[in-house]
């Protein structure tokens, strides 16, 4: 994993004290809640609807097992005992208070963490596949590349003033887990024909009001251009993206109304100009950076286990939880060993303080310290001996950690909404709670299998609707919540946009929708059908058919 | 209104005009509009005085190709801090272009961004405080950080490039 060195540590130091200056000068009344605005923003701090709220970044969803344990402090020094992962792979405080904000970056900063960059118009943390270095599917792995673009992106001199915010999202394997494609860069990496490993470019896709897939600007690009191609593309972005109107300043509606072509044009002709420049990274130094990113020392051991067999034979529970929530490790005798933050009727990404101090120690005495945020709003021990994980889901499940829903219906997506955003127009929270209640059976959930809701709480889609298998976005209608349901969303390699099914919804009625939705596809699909593919086969149809009949 | 640059205030030598109406006197150093420029292009360049070009957001600094010998002062303007297209202007007029004249970031410039235009080629800022004040204020935004991680045209080394030499030395 990779380790600040002392030009990290100065200049998230330097971040810190700059921050502190700031809050003390508004603190003084030497500045306004206007003129402050854009400085906090810049540092994570927004004003939601009850209090002020941290978002921390956390690069590319890796954490240490000390810098874990430390949010965990945070969540009980700084705010009320809890945080809240995001599916951008952070962490969100609720309840800090302003005048102590700036002493808890400094304890960020002790353990090499920071929330620059977690908000505002420029380039956000760079997000990835929560499984890299551990998948068996894996063609490399993008946290060194994740790094690169960290620091690449970090104070970057022209793009902190961009149209709109900017996100990238890194996969190194076929089957997409970090969404590439609804990010406003995608990168994925394959090898070419020459057996160079390189990244496919995507650009403009998003969700928001206006959801698109992205569209690829370049087949393949060498990883020592990786940088200069970036910069290519956002400065096309910062030059030529709408300032008009912000729901029209991403860059996905410069890609929409100019068309790919001429994007990919503008951005080729520009990178022509700069890609023998000083972006350019040579092998060495990529290498470091992949040194920084070494596989730990594994054991060498058989991939089965006799003992690991026998607890599944002998514990349902446990067996439960290895089909759910464990997959196959590049590394014989290992696996990954997912955490559910979805206990049947929590709140999606929740965590208390002590939850976050015990996936911590976890981690040390199972997963080489190393712990995983992901845009699903789990969290992942990458690397667990089969012979530990039976150990390691008892200690789980006594904290309430042990939930078997990895994928499942009840593994749902959520964003803040009314209750703590100041921006939602409906809350996200209690239903994904009673959706979670409504099916929260395991048999049935076995039965029904993967099936991804994702719930928004307004058209801004921070919770991911639009590419939910279902996609609820929660609106306000002359004062009273109601939900519109979208179908056949898809975030992975084979993205799709869902679609609007038909009216919405009573907070009232919802949950019945949802369920008569799951009821018509298990009578309709054929033998190990996923609920998209089942969409996918016979369309909207039937589904409007069950939740409106002849209307 | 104060113009800081090379660590001290200095004066306002330039009279800027509008896309329209008279020019001053032949030998006063003036500044017009990239518009203007393109439309009396011979006109201008025909006067005594300095001569400048300030640029808008939505205007082509490669317009300024075949005339940068010319140009005593590039001004950029930013109309509000948060557009931040002057910044790309800033190094393709330096970096791409080899502009070697004065650059002058002016409109809604503020404390908080003059080290990003400092980065970006700029190297005189017009802010709307007195002087003392706008000296005081660049002076700590330029020294607020002192890593950084992009290669730009200001020649400051990166970290990167930091780390190498550490290296080489160690080796």
């Amino acid at each position: 994993m990779y380790r600040y060195d002392d030009f990290d540590r100065q200049l998230v130091q330097e971040r810190t004290e700059q921050f502190r200056e700031q809050v003390k000068r508004r603190l003084a009344g030497d500045i306004t809640e206007e003129q402050f605005r854009p400085l906090r923003l810049m540092n994570g701090v927004y004003l939601q609807l009850h209090a002020y709220m941290l978002r921390v970044a956390v690069p590319y969803g890796t954490l240490r097992a000390d810098q874990l344990r430390e949010l965990g402090g945070i969540a009980r020094k700084y705010d009320k005992g809890y945080g809240h992962f995001t599916t951008r792979q952070n962490i969100q405080y609720n309840w800090p208070k302003l005048d102590e904000i700036p002493d808890a970056l400094l304890d960020l900063a002790n353990v090499e963490m920071h929330a620059i960059q977690t908000s505002g118009n420029c380039i956000r943390n760079t997000t990835t596949d929560q499984y890299a270095g551990a998948a068996a599917d894996e063609i490399e792995d993008p946290r060194p590349y994740c790094e690169l673009i960290r620091q690449w992106s970090t104070f970057h001199p022209e793009f902190t003033y961009l149209p709109r915010k900017f996100k990238i999202a890194v996969t190194g394997s076929p089957n997409d887990r970090a969404a590439v494609k609804v990010h406003d860069i995608g990168l994925r990496m394959h090898q070419n024909d020459a057996g160079e490993t390189g990244f496919e470019v995507i650009v403009g896709g998003g969700l928001g009001r206006t959801p698109f897939v992205g569209k690829t600007v370049r087949d393949f690009i060498g990883k020592n251009d990786l940088f200069s191609y970036l910069e290519a593309i956002l400065r096309v972005y910062n030059r030529f993206g709408r300032r008009d109107n912000k729901y029209k300043a991403r860059i996905k509606i410069l890609v929409h109304e100019e068309g790919v072509e001429e994007i990919q044009r503008l951005v080729e002709e520009e990178w022509a100009q700069i890609k023998d420049g000083s972006l350019r990274i040579g092998d060495d130094e990529i290498a470091q950076y992949i040194e920084q990113f070494a596989p730990p020392a594994f054991e060498p051991l058989s991939d089965d286990d006799a003992d690991f067999e026998r607890h599944k034979a002998e514990n349902r529970g446990f067996s439960n939880w290895v089909r759910s929530n464990v997959i196959e490790h590049k590394q014989p005798g290992y696996a990954i060993a997912s955490v559910s933050l979805k206990p049947i009727g929590g709140i999606p990404g929740d965590a208390t303080d002590v939850q976050m101090e015990l996936v911590a120690d976890l981690s040390e005495k199972y997963s080489f310290s190393d712990v995983r945020v992901t845009h699903e709003q789990n969290l992942v021990l990458p690397h667990v001996k089969k012979a530990d994980l039976f150990a390691l889901w008892t200690e789980l499940d006594k904290a309430n950690l042990g939930t078997a829903n990895l994928g499942y219906v009840t593994d749902i997506i959520a964003c803040p909404g009314l209750d703590y955003c100041a921006l939602a127009t409906a809350r996200s929270i209690p239903l994904s709670q009673r959706i979670s209640e409504r099916f929260g059976d395991l048999d049935r959930q076995h039965d029904i299998g993967e099936l991804k809701i994702k719930i928004s709480g307004c058209i801004n889609a921070c919770g991911h609707h639009h590419v939910g298998h279902i996609g609820i976005l929660g609106l306000d209608k002359r004062g009273k919540e109601f939900y519109q349901i979208t179908l056949g969303g898809d975030a992975s390699e084979n993205a799709s946009i869902g679609k609007i099914v038909g009216a919405g919804f009573s907070e009232a009625e919802v949950v019945d929708a949802i369920e008569s939705l799951v009821t018509k596809y298990i009578d309709i699909r054929d033998a190990g059908e996923r609920f998209i593919d089942t969409y996918r086969r016979v369309g909207t149809d039937p589904f409007k058919e069950v939740l409106y009949g002849d209307r | 209104m104060a113009i800081v640059k090379n660590d001290s205030v200095i004066e306002q030598e330039w009279i800027t005009v509008d896309a329209e109406g008279g020019l001053p006197a032949s030998d006063e150093n003036l500044i017009v509009p990239l518009a203007r420029f393109k439309d009396q292009r011979d006109d201008l360049i025909g006067r005594n005085g300095g001569l400048g070009v300030q640029l808008n957001p939505g205007d082509a600094p490669e317009d300024l190709a075949d005339d940068l010998d010319r140009l005593s002062i590039i001004t950029v303007n930013f109309p509000a801090y948060t557009d931040g297209r002057g910044y790309s202007y800033g190094r393709v007029l330096r970096e791409r272009m080899g502009f070697k004249g004065e650059l002058r970031a002016i409109g809604d410039v503020l404390r908080d961004q003059v080290l990003y235009m400092h980065r970006c080629g700029f190297d005189s800022y017009d802010l709307n405080v007195d002087d003392e004040t706008a000296l005081t204020k660049v002076r700590a935004a330029l020294k607020e950080m002192s890593v950084y991680y992009q290669p730009t045209g200001d020649g400051r080394a990166t970290a990167a490039s930091l780390r190498d030499r550490r290296r080489v030395a160690l080796d």
